[in-house]
């Protein structure tokens, strides 16, 4: 159908050289002259109000050049749901109160790291200690310690989606099932550290150096923190080590580097700590969520009602997104009639929740793809079957919130059906052998415009030579994840070009045309994808213009970018070199340049994304019989990501999606106390080892989505959601353990 | 009290006088400016650091600077010395699909060249246990591990055809 010549390609990574030699430049690897180290002192509490604080002894501490509190600084609060300024709880450095044990407090810049640490130790904190809810259940009683003032009770957001008559719904079924779920906290565990370095230039504008995955929301609501013009602020991306999700906001060291570079008038940087990150850090929601579907006896889903409490930690951060997404995954999948959600986003003492991959979809998709398999046995369905009976199917809409406009889900059923030999490795009957399947949906980017942006959602420019070359200019991010080669990849096909004739411009705020909302929710692709196809689309007008005229073409003939030519189509006679088409409009217009900007901005495509990426995961475990302990032998796994724009980047995203579903399952969890993360080191916080990550089947579903660029969607963070799930079944199909509040442990199992 | 030590880095010696609690991690990224070696920890539980010390593979964030006084250190800097050529593991990282955010990437590589310097031919599981000191978040080490092994066989395979030619 398609010849493509860059697109479906294993082009690999255009960063890959740089990473393998060691040369590729992290935030921590950039030095600057003068330059101070940044360390911040956090809260040994989990809530009180601070009645003084007293830094005098850490700034007469030599070498030490500036000791800030929230006192010093303008005490504005941010957040990134900017369009409802209520939910923008978040001050840089504590006021008055803190919240978690970890809230920063104090910001100490000094000669080298050592010193700044010892200053830090030099502060004392008056706290005034305050009573502090742990739980979310405790946090919403109502005579709840209140953690944030503004906000009445500790609810947060309160989110409500309804559509059908759930009653109806209820009535009309044959089976009904109630259960509650709950799922812990994770890390995203990124494996470097967050580091910012800031500098001030001599009219007092802003370069920020920041492993972020968002660089424009970063320079906007520095902007705001700091009271100063968002175009007196430059946030440039180095190569990011990974985010996850983790690292999608405004921080507080963000904060303080640029405003101790601007007292100092000295370059600032801070670097986090790993005990930092994971005491601290941002993580995946804990959840309770409470879910009740009724089916008829042929199977026919006919209602669903679902509450989930969020627990939120002290902050908003991301969770308002949250608190919408798990309720639309929890309406995912399959055809609910009838819905309601109620979802309630739960302050508590203890470090923010946030982003992280899936966003909501991981917890909200274990609970329902649980309950999906819970289901089937009591019908005495076959999951598969059960599933492929209610399956969405490319057309379904979601009442107010999306049509979905390419779907391959009962393929993918159909698939890893096929591929584990389930019909047979269901019965098997090997001691501590189980076999389990799960599913999911994802975003392809997000609609709804929370941070209220002025621009564009994402834009492109590209700038085409003489010598048949071009540059493309974007504020998209790579963050690992390979944005920069997907991206190119797209421009190349689109004006005939090889991925080396491209020079690549990421991720610099003064430099990248405006604006991109950043790395999340899967949008990259799509949306950063098409605004780099509406440029090109601009440039090839102008090409084409002028090739047409110099061959004097009839108006009915194609135009084509081949093999770096422009040419009628399929006529290479009847054209030029790339390089030479442009400099024949340049000629034509006095040396002007040939360039275009793109953009892209979902519309009409209701409030949640574009276009849905599906898929579903089959595990095959074995339980160790005395021990417990669950061994992982095999994933089978098919998605629909739409067109496949690199082969090799999607497995990669797949592998990696598997590994981290493996350890939300089995072995990751931040052990909570009294307000305090115990998991402190990756000895106690178990990432997954090559020992432990199983091998892999796959296979890609290729359907073309309408609104994605070569018809591409969502691949990889949906992948977040389904290994959970299928882990869990797969244990209870050997051991009879049915896992209802992760993880699963070889504890759990052997008490069941 | 500063010490005195001698480095030997990738082929080139410095001297260097350092306060005795530097950590090699800290000597090579911030006095030698050698920041491809990373840190991800600074626990000895991630491998990030991981850089060769006469043949043995180490935690560069747990090794003091002075500790490796006089010794031989290659550091993923070293690995490809003429910057054109590059390693045969780092051309398999590459074209493998091994790497992605790369912050695991150095420490990776050097963990493999140490396996293979002691075991030429290793099976997947042997690789698998040579990289269970290192992390990854991104990739699930399923590529890793088919670098390592396909880097193995070009090494293996080269002087034994120039033997037969
Ligand atoms: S940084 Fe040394 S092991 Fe992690
Ligand atoms: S590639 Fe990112 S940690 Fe390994």
């Amino acid at each position: 159908m398609n010849n493509y010549s860059v697109i479906g390609k294993d082009i690999p990574r255009v960063d890959g050289r740089e990473k393998a030699t060691g040369a590729a430049i992290y935030t921590d690897d950039i030095k600057l002259p003068g330059m101070l180290h940044g360390k911040l002192l956090r809260s040994p509490v989990p809530h009180a109000r601070i009645r003084s604080i007293d830094v005098s002894k850490a700034r007469r501490l030599p070498g030490v050049k500036c000791v800030i509190t929230g006192e010093d600084t303008p005490k504005i609060k941010y957040g990134n749901w900017r369009l409802f300024p209520a939910t923008q709880d978040e001050y840089p450095l504590a006021v008055d109160k803190v919240r978690f044990i970890g809230d920063e407090i104090a910001a100490v810049a000094a000669v080298d790291p050592d010193t700044a640490a010892e200053a830090l130790e030099l502060i004392v904190v008056d706290y005034e200690e305050l009573p502090p809810v742990f739980d979310v259940l405790a946090s919403v009683r109502k005579n709840a310690s209140i953690i944030h003032e503004t906000s009445p009770s500790n609810i947060s957001v309160d989110r409500k989606i309804a559509y059908g008559d759930i009653k109806k719904g209820f009535a009309e079924s044959d089976y009904v099932r109630e259960d509650i779920f709950t799922v812990h906290p994770v890390s995203p565990a990124y494996l470097e550290p967050c580091s910012s370095l800031a500098q001030c230039d001599q009219d007092g504008r802003i370069t920020l150096w920041t492993s972020t995955q968002t660089p424009y929301i970063v320079q906007c609501l520095l902007a705001s923190t700091m009271g100063m013009r968002e175009n007196d602020i430059r946030v440039i991306k180095p190569n990011v080590g990974g985010g996850f999700g983790g690292k999608m906001e405004l921080r507080p060291w963000e904060f303080c580097a640029a405003f101790m570079a601007k007292l100092t008038g000295k370059p600032v940087k801070f670097t986090l700590t790993r005990e930092e990150e994971l005491t601290t850090g941002r993580r995946r929601h804990p959840m309770r969520l409470k879910s009740k579907v009724g089916f008829k006896k042929d199977g026919t889903l006919m209602a669903k009602d679902l509450h989930i409490y969020l627990d939120g930690g002290a902050y908003n951060a991301m969770g308002p997104t949250a608190t919408f997404l798990c309720g639309n995954f929890g309406a995912m999948l399959y055809r609910y009639p009838n819905y309601r959600f109620i979802g309630q986003h739960v302050y508590t003492n203890k470090p923010p929740a946030s982003a992280m991959r899936g966003f909501g979809a991981p917890q909200s998709l274990f609970a329902a793809e649980s309950q999906m398999n819970m289901a089937a046995e009591e019908l005495g369905i076959d999951p598969i079957d059960l599933r492929i009976k209610n399956a969405m199917v490319t057309g379904d809409t979601i009442p107010d919130v999306a049509t979905i406009s390419s779907c391959g889900f009962i393929e993918s059923l159909e698939a890893v059906r096929e591929m584990s030999n389930w019909k047979r490795n269901r019965k098997k009957n090997k001691k501590g052998y189980g076999i389990g399947i799960g599913c999911y949906s994802f975003i392809s980017g997000g609609v709804f415009n929370w941070f209220n942006t002025q621009y564009p959602f994402s834009a492109a420019e590209v700038k085409v030579f003489s010598d048949g070359t071009a540059h493309l200019l974007t504020m998209a991010s790579d963050i690992g994840q390979g944005a920069n080669t997907v991206l190119k990849q797209i421009l190349a096909e689109e004006l005939g070009l090889k991925m080396e004739d491209i020079r690549l411009t990421a991720a610099d705020t003064a430099m990248t045309p405006q604006a991109d909302l950043g790395t999340w929710g899967s949008r990259v692709t799509l949306m950063a994808g098409n605004a780099i196809k509406d440029a090109a689309r601009q440039i090839k007008d102008v090409l084409f213009g002028a090739v047409s005229s110099h061959f004097d073409l009839n108006v009915i003939f194609d135009l084509e970018c081949k093999a770096g030519r422009i040419q009628a189509t399929g006529k290479p006679e009847r054209g030029m070199a790339f390089g030479e088409a442009v400099a024949m409009v340049q000629k034509t217009n006095r040396g002007i340049p040939v360039t275009a900007k793109g953009y892209y901005t979902p519309r009409g495509k209701g409030l949640v994304t574009p276009a849905f990426s599906f898929g579903a995961q089959v595990a095959e475990v074995d339980v160790d019989q005395e021990t417990g302990v669950v061994q992982v032998k095999k994933m089978y796994t098919a998605h629909d990501c739409g067109t496949v724009i690199n082969p090799m980047a999607v497995e990669g995203q797949l592998e990696g999606s598997i590994h981290m579903g493996l350890g939300y399952a089995l072995s990751e969890e931040l052990v909570m106390k009294d307000g305090k993360t115990l998991s402190n080191t990756f000895l106690d916080y178990k990432l997954p080892t090559a020992m432990d990550m199983p091998p892999g089947e796959s296979v890609s579903i290729e359907t073309y989505e309408p609104e994605g660029p070569m018809g591409a969607k969502e691949a990889g963070e949906g992948l977040a959601s389904p290994t959970a799930p299928a882990i869990a079944e797969a244990v209870y199909n050997a051991t009879g353990y049915r896992c209802k509040d992760l993880p699963i442990t070889p504890e759990k199992i052997l008490k069941k | 009290m500063k010490h005195d030590i001698q480095l030997m880095v990738n082929g080139d010696s410095y001297s260097l006088a350092i306060d005795p609690s530097r950590t090699l991690n800290q000597v090579l990224r911030e006095d030698l400016n050698l920041t491809g070696t990373k840190l991800g920890c600074g626990s000895g539980d991630c491998g990030a650091c991981t850089v060769i010390v006469d043949g043995r593979s180490v935690s560069s964030c747990l090794t003091l600077a002075v500790e490796v006084d006089g010794k031989e250190i290659l550091t993923v800097e070293g690995l490809a010395p003429s910057g054109e050529k590059l390693h045969p593991i780092q051309e398999a990282f590459i074209e493998k699909g091994a790497i992605q955010c790369g912050f695991c990437t150095p420490g990776m590589e050097l963990s493999a060249y140490h396996l293979l310097s002691q075991n030429p031919t290793p099976s997947e599981q042997e690789i698998r246990e040579g990289l269970s000191g290192n992390l990854c978040r991104c990739t699930g080490y399923n590529k890793i591990v088919e670098a390592i092994s396909v880097s193995a066989d070009r090494m293996n395979r080269k002087p034994s055809k120039r033997k037969s030619r």
